[in-house]
């Protein structure tokens, strides 16, 4: 196929203007995975490419699992790394070498433990994380017994909640649910009850926009923190803090994906969204109830004036 | 071969292997009684006994794959599957690869699926056949079937003709077979999710990932029913062929192979169905298709669109099946010689002037080539309503069931798994193997449980264990009912027989819509979809059985007065058991796979670390997982044939 797709490209040669030539007509891969902005995300940069003439494709993988892909070349880059989430892999797929780091996104972010304003109401000691203790009784369920519950993301999200739990000495019980849709529906379920509920969210996201709310305040994220279990306030442990606040939203790229789509390459160092677009395009699937591919037309067709500058010279 | 014992059979040396198994049993028990005087070392498997499987596995598989240079020959492999997968990629949904010419407009694949179904199996068959072809073009789902039968159409051809290959092997050579043996038993054994870690490490993600593995997960069966074939051809048949003068090849080709053609193609339908049901779950691994839609309209919790999705993947399911089935029949015909070849293949003579027409039509008439989206009608909207109103009206029902089960059933259950001292499981399975079948027996399960205590994932067992069987009570209870009740009648027998039959076509990914439907995503909705899933074996197996009893034995027992439910239970039932036992076992083998499946709508037991170890693309781990699940299914399944078989003989049946 490799020398089929070179084939290809050098019969384009004589036909397309020279910015083309180079660029392979192999489609550019991109994953999608289980959350709504992502997949909005990678349907509109897919979008994108293919205005300016690019093939694409989309493979549904894990969000971790990606990373390993990516350095082979199987996939071709990934839109949405979240420090707190993908952080780690990212950082292990680097040290081995084939991806690299293709920018940020103008994006603060910030991945924590998070209670809707009820929640706050009824323990009114948080944000402070000591307070969680004392209100265990409020947030525990049928499945918890006496502890607290803790609504996780997915397992491949791997988050570490329960060793968090753990190192700070908390009466938690960790619940992952199935995907981040099963998080609002939970969080819908638990306002439709007035019943308060402490579950995984993060920023920029949708929910802030729908619901009011807050993320409990850790002990301050710190170098060591997730490997060294003497550091931090629990001489024993690991995870003894939080995530770490305004952590970086970055792409990453293929490290062949420079020579054999350098148009599209180009494209990508220019993407970047802000807070608000990332919210935006969750609340369209999320809320509007969109399907992800109408969500992304939507939101080109809408926001023109940010993309069109990204492609200009190009189509 | 031991007999249990029973009221009937009993002779004094019988009389004390049960004894032993049950001193044994209660020796259990009693060590369980005292679990707060045990030391720790007896609770929980002690750090000794804990054997570090998982890095070996790693360490055996970086060695293959990285010094041995293994993983070049995997990805040369996986480049010649993709080279097909572009091909019907690009016929089936217009990937832009060679060569070049697709997609085929879908009224000429409706056609050309309405005239395999008319060949194998007349009118009927075709209607079915291109109605499903005409439903999921009009659904707008066009691209995502595409993309899940693209794989499919290569899949199931490579993975039956290595069965073939295999099975036939094993037929010539019988230390082949030999070796073959505890492989297949295991890897039929293995849940899904165990089989798609080692393919993302050699092959990595997306559709041909998917092709492979499904290959792979396909390919037992054939290997099976090839071999059962041709173990069965008479020798009569081979004597003839061998008085015709066939040489070696001849012989195979000409005599064995068609003498055992039922049983091949059975199992070129078990492949299918497979395949099938392997390509929906692909989706974990970056399989597109409707696999992929339905896990995503899923974990979006969107009922009404996975509503429509799965209907696709049902029809294309029955239709499979009924296809492959009616080829199964359908004996090779005959002609008079000197009969024109356009008469001998009039059916290929009209699909190519159908196939020609509809390329004619799409050309004329854009909407018989492709129907965008746009065009597409849903019935999503309206399913979505209906389904928000009937989740509303049963809501106090579900939301006090899910309670009721998490409170006084579920945490109570596995709170007591969890405080069994893993030496008494170990006891009582030990004690269990005695009274089926001595120490044989008793050592095998004692072999089976004793490596899930040395795997280190003790907890995550045992927490997979209670909802096992708790899945299977449920199951059982509900399917002998269903069983009995259907079986009083030999209408209602069918119609059941023939409810099951369809059911059990199904992707178990199927079976997570209603449940996910019904209790949200939380355990009592794995625990459901578990036992929705483990009821129908149990169901078919407890009507064959009971419908099985020899008549003279039901007649005999009419002239003794019997009434219907003395019959019932003095006489079919004993009879039928060791049938049922059968449809226990598969009960016990599909709720594991289920049980395993169902974790990605959040369970705390080993598809949860499964699921971890696919994130983290662990192989050792992922695979020590797995083999934990395939022992707890092996140890079932010896128990129950063991005592199936005793069962059978004491009773005197085949």
């Amino acid at each position: 196929m490799k020398y089929l797709g070179k084939a290809a490209a050098a019969a384009a040669i004589a036909a397309v203007p020279s910015w083309a030539a180079a660029n392979s007509s192999d489609p550019i891969i991109i994953p999608l995975h289980n959350w709504s902005s992502q997949i909005v995300m990678s349907n509109l940069v897919g979008t994108i490419f293919e205005t300016a003439g690019f093939n694409v494709e989309y493979v549904t993988t894990d969000s971790q699992a990606v990373y390993e892909s990516i350095r082979l070349g199987d996939v071709t880059l990934e839109l949405e790394v979240w420090e707190g989430a993908f952080g780690v892999a990212f950082n292990e797929a680097l040290a081995k070498g084939g991806l690299h780091d293709a920018g940020d996104h103008e994006v603060s972010s910030r991945e924590e433990w998070w209670y809707p304003s009820w929640a706050g109401e009824a323990c009114p000691g948080l944000p402070d994380w000591t307070a969680l203790n004392d209100c265990a009784h409020l947030f525990a369920t049928p499945e918890t017994g006496d502890k607290g519950r803790f609504l996780g993301g997915p397992v491949d999200w791997l988050k570490h909640d329960q060793e968090r739990a753990e190192g700070l000495g908390l009466n938690y019980v960790v619940v992952n649910a199935g995907s981040a849709a099963a998080l609002w529906a939970e969080l819908a379920a638990a306002e439709k009850a007035n019943r308060p509920i402490l579950l995984f969210n993060w920023t920029p996201n949708f929910v802030e926009a729908v619901w009011d709310g807050a993320f409990v305040e850790f002990p301050p994220y710190f170098e060591g923190c997730k490997t060294d279990a003497s550091l931090g306030i629990n001489p024993d442990m690991t995870y003894d803090c939080g995530n770490p606040t305004g952590g970086y939203l970055k792409k990453a790229a293929w490290d062949g994906m420079e020579e054999n789509w350098p148009g599209a390459y180009a494209i990508l160092k220019k993407v970047s969204f802000t807070n608000a677009n990332v919210a935006e395009m969750a609340k369209l699937v999320d809320i509007d109830g969109m399907e992800p591919e109408d969500a992304a037309a939507k939101w080109l067709e809408e926001n023109e004036e940010i993309w069109k500058p990204w492609i200009e010279g190009m189509s | 071969m031991n007999i249990a014992p029973t009221e009937t059979l009993r002779s004094d040396f019988r009389f004390d292997d049960a004894r032993i198994g049950q001193f044994i049993i209660a020796a259990a028990a009693a060590v369980a009684l005292l679990r707060f005087q045990l030391p720790e070392s007896l609770v929980r498997p002690p750090d000794w006994l804990v054997l570090p499987f998982a890095d070996w596995i790693n360490a055996a598989f970086g060695f293959i794959k990285d010094d041995l240079g293994f993983i070049y020959a995997t990805r040369a492999f996986a480049s010649i599957v993709e080279w097909f997968l572009d091909v019907t990629g690009n016929l089936l949904y217009g990937r832009n690869r060679w060569p070049r010419i697709g997609p085929l407009p879908w009224t000429t694949i409706a056609v050309t699926a309405a005239v395999i179904g008319y060949a194998l199996n007349g009118w009927r068959l075709a209607l079915l056949c291109g109605g499903t072809f005409v439903w999921i073009a009009l659904m707008g789902q066009w691209k995502w079937a595409m993309e899940t039968l693209s794989v499919i159409v290569v899949a199931a051809p490579v993975s039956a003709l290595l069965g073939i290959a295999l099975g036939i092997a094993a037929w010539r050579r019988q230390y082949v077979e030999r070796i073959i043996n505890p492989f297949l038993n295991i890897a039929q054994s293995l849940p899904h999710f165990a089989y798609m870690i080692p393919v993302v490490v050699f092959i990595g993600v997306g559709p041909k990932a998917g092709a492979i593995v499904t290959m792979i997960f396909a390919a037992p069966p054939m290997i099976r029913m090839t071999l059962l074939g041709m173990k069965k051809v008479a020798p009569e048949i081979v004597e003839s062929g061998k008085m015709c003068g066939s040489s070696g090849w001849q012989l195979l080709r000409h005599v064995r192979i068609p003498s055992a053609r039922t049983e091949i193609l059975l199992g070129v339908n078990q492949v299918i169905m497979q395949c099938l049901a392997m390509v929906v779950l692909a989706s974990f691994i970056g399989m597109p298709g409707l696999g992929q839609k339905l896990l995503q309209l899923l974990q979006g919790l969107k009922i009404g669109r996975s509503l429509e999705i799965g209907i696709t993947i049902v029809l294309i399911a029955v239709m499979l099946d009924r296809c492959s089935k009616a080829w199964v029949v359908k004996q090779p015909k005959h002609f008079e010689r000197g009969t024109p070849w356009y008469a001998r293949h009039w059916i290929l003579v009209a699909w190519a002037a159908l196939a020609a027409g509809t390329v004619a039509l799409s050309l004329a008439w854009p909407l018989a080539d492709q129907i965008p989206r746009k065009h597409a009608l849903t019935v999503s909207r309206e399913a979505d309503f209906l389904v928000d109103w009937f989740v509303r009206l049963v809501d106090p029902v579900t939301q006090w069931l899910r309670g009721f089960l998490i409170r006084f059933v579920f945490i109570p259950m596995r709170d007591a798994y969890l405080w069994l001292p893993f030496v008494s499981v170990l006891a009582f399975w030990f004690g269990l193997g005695w009274i089926v079948g001595r120490w044989r027996s008793a050592l095998v399960c004692l072999g089976f449980f004793g490596m899930i205590a040395m795997s280190g994932w003790w907890d995550r067992a045992m927490i997979t264990a209670y909802m096992i069987t708790f899945s299977v009570l449920i199951a059982v209870a509900i399917g002998l009912s269903l069983g009995i009740w259907a079986s009083r009648r030999e209408s209602r027998a069918k119609f059941a027989l023939l409810v099951c039959d369809t059911a059990q076509t199904f992707p178990s990914f199927i079976y997570l819509i209603p449940v996910v439907m019904l209790f949200g995503v939380n355990d009592v909705a794995a625990i459901g979809a578990v036992i929705t899933f483990a009821l129908v074996p149990f169901t078919r197996y407890t009507i064959e059985g009971l419908k099985g009893t020899p008549s003279e034995l039901v007649e005999s027992s009419a002239m003794c007065g019997a009434s219907y439910w003395q019959q019932l239970w003095k006489v079919r039932f004993p009879m039928a058991l060791p049938t049922i036992a059968v449809g226990l076992n598969q009960t016990i083998m599909f709720s594991l796979f289920m049980v395993i499946i169902a974790a990605f709508i959040g369970t705390q037991d080993l598809g949860q670390e499964m699921q971890r170890a696919l994130s983290s693309t662990d192989v050792g781990k992922g695979l020590v997982l797995g083999f934990c699940v395939a022992f707890m299914g092996l140890m079932a399944d010896h128990l129950i044939m063991k005592w199936s078989d005793s069962r059978k003989k004491a009773l005197g049946l085949n």
